[in-house]
């Protein structure tokens, strides 16, 4: 069951030791990565000897163990930037997670950019990660947000974006939508954007786990990505942003690492990435990251990708097969702009309720708004069961979900 | 492991399949309020006519799963007709059989499942309220009891108690 035309799952399968267990008497099926991605055995035992070999503080002591420690942080910088097209490594600035890569846009470059009347737009499936801090400029400074609708199709309405772009200073959009699944088309909007003078800042917390990522190609001037989505350890993710940017953008937080000089009536930030990175970075986090990057690399992307297409077009075949119309899959239909990512309404059932009988066969999906109210609310839906994919998932792993479908029917019917 | 039957007993589907107490009440006289869980988007919009200190009547809109559901419907029926005193003792009674410890739960995340995280709690020093009323009989809410052993289903099955309690003394003010 495992062929593909790009991986050999169930060699991947055996790489990632959670799957090998039973959960209410059934196989473990893992369909919740848009949440968060399983981790390879490689990247635990990157991190495991990692702590036991060589962890001391970075950037600070001039004995072996912590120059090998810095080295092995820089390194996995170096891999990151490679991984998604950088041109420089100082590119890629380490935070949290990519809510924390956009927030370090949104207080940096916005707080020193935007004031009371500019524009900044943002779309209607925005994950909140890339709202909430914009509302937050909106409420503090005055700043005026705009949106760029949704088709009925649940690709972005792009037919009055010049309009929507006039007087803009930036357009933040998901490359790839974590409810619908939409691969949005980054690349025209940042053409469209730059004519209008506003820089461009893609929430690619989905795109750079599924899909080739080269910030050359997608044209966009900040990208946030969140380690935890792409087999990495959760703690570790952030922003990439050119860096003539970053070097014009003030410190976002303050403290040890960001500095080079601190008298009693002021301080001297450090060049960048590192004027971005106060305090203790997540070093082990960052090999574990940057293992992660050596893994999908080692199965190549394009091969991730055609994974990923044949599964969706698999489920979107056999769900409505199983369950025809009573089962609403939000989102485009066409493979080909669907990341593997299915919310999915079953009659009037609510998802907490399919969710709940689904992990009763085993099958983990997320239910509920997923951190995108304003795009329920324009889907018309209080919440959804979500399944998504990854690498390690294969098609009797859609076979288990149809058929515990079934049972949720059954069960409410 | 505790399975879907523990959850969704008979009494909990029916509850939600035919909920109690559906619709709006003039406001006013009824005062209206709104308990949201944030975790899952579940809304519920309550009703509350309190008249010489009594629920004369409640009714209940917004939208969820079947727990919040069948526990809002229920909840309706159980305090209908109460004295403010009886309904909050009733509150109370409610609460404690969700309150997680019976359940022998070790982990975080759980905490006692009233809602009081999200802002949405009641006004708390319940310990402090008038000596209780004589706590009506809990009836078929029991069969939420059940819940307990799904800790994340808990904010679920509180919302509407939560609102309630808002509610009470949003009438009392
Ligand atoms: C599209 C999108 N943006 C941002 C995020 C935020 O990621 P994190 O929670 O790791 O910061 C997520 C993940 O939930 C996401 O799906």
């Amino acid at each position: 069951m495992a062929l593909s035309p790009g991986l050999d799952v169930d060699a991947i399968k055996d790489d990632f030791p959670i799957l090998d267990q039973k959960v209410h008497g059934r196989r473990l099926v893992y369909l919740d990565s848009a949440s968060s991605s399983q981790k390879p055995i490689q990247v635990l035992e990157a991190m495991d000897e990692y702590y036991r070999t060589t962890h001391a503080n970075v950037h600070r002591g001039v004995y072996a163990i912590a120059e090998e420690a810095t080295r092995r942080f820089e390194e996995a910088r170096g891999k990151v930037a490679r991984f998604i097209g950088a041109r420089e490594a100082r590119e890629v600035v380490f935070a949290k997670n990519a809510t924390e890569g956009i927030n370090l846009v949104a207080h940096s470059w916005g707080r020193t950019h935007l004031g009371q009347g500019d524009v900044v737009v943002l779309t209607h499936m925005e994950h909140h990660a890339n709202l909430v801090p914009w509302l937050m400029l909106a409420q503090e400074k005055g700043v005026e947000l705009r949106y760029i609708p949704l088709t009925g199709e649940g690709t972005l309405d792009l037919s009055g974006l010049d309009r929507i772009l006039d007087g803009a200073k930036l357009v933040g959009v998901s490359a790839v939508s974590n409810v619908l699944g939409t691969i949005n088309p980054v690349r025209h909007i940042a053409d469209a954007a730059h004519a209008a003078g506003a820089l461009v800042l893609a929430d690619a917390a989905q795109h750079v786990p599924h899909l080739t990522t080269d910030v050359a190609e997608l044209g966009c001037d900040f990208l946030a990505f969140t380690g935890h989505k792409m087999l990495g350890p959760t703690g570790i993710g952030g922003l990439w942003a050119r860096a003539d940017l970053l070097e014009a953008m003030p410190p976002f937080l303050g403290g040890g690492e960001m500095i080079t000089d601190v008298r009693l009536d002021g301080f001297t930030p450090t060049e960048i990435p590192w004027k971005f990175e106060a305090g203790t970075p997540p070093i082990a986090e960052a090999v574990g990251l940057g293992a992660a990057v050596d893994y999908l690399s080692a199965l190549g992307m394009d091969a991730v990708r055609a994974h990923e297409v044949d599964l969706v077009t698999y489920a979107l075949d056999t769900l409505a097969q199983r369950h025809g119309q009573d089962l609403v899959i939000h989102g485009p239909t066409d493979p080909r702009i669907k990341g593997g990512v299915l919310s999915m309404q079953l009659g009037d059932i609510h998802s907490h309720d399919v969710s709940q009988v689904l992990d009763e066969a085993g099958v983990c999906v997320r239910a509920g708004h997923h951190c995108a109210k304003p795009l329920m609310r324009c889907l018309g839906a209080n919440s959804t069961a979500r399944a998504s994919f990854y690498i390690y998932n294969d098609r009797s792993d859609i076979d288990v979900l149809a058929e515990a479908l079934g049972d949720v029917r059954k069960f409410f019917g | 492991m505790p399975g879907l039957e523990d959850l969704y007993r008979e009494i909990i589907l029916d509850h939600y399949r035919n909920p109690r107490n559906r619709g709006e009440l003039a406001v006013p006289p009824a005062h209206r309020v709104e308990g949201f869980n944030p975790l899952c988007g579940d809304e519920i919009v309550l009703y509350l006519d309190v008249r010489d200190d009594r629920v004369a009547d409640l009714s209940i809109t917004g939208q969820g799963c079947s727990i919040s559901q069948s526990s809002a419907s229920m909840m309706s029926a159980a305090v209908k007709g109460r004295t403010v005193a009886e309904a909050k003792a009733l509150i109370r009674a409610f609460k404690a059989m969700m309150s997680i410890h019976e359940a022998g739960l070790d982990g975080p995340g759980g905490s006692d499942g009233d809602g009081d995280l999200d802002g949405q709690g009641g006004s708390g020093a319940e310990p402090d309220g008038p000596p209780a009323a004589e706590t009506p009989p809990l009836g078929d809410l029991e069969a939420l009891q059940g819940v307990v052993k799904f800790p994340v289903r808990i904010k679920c099955a509180t919302l509407s108690w939560n609102t309630l309690d808002q509610g009470l003394d949003a009438a009392a003010s």
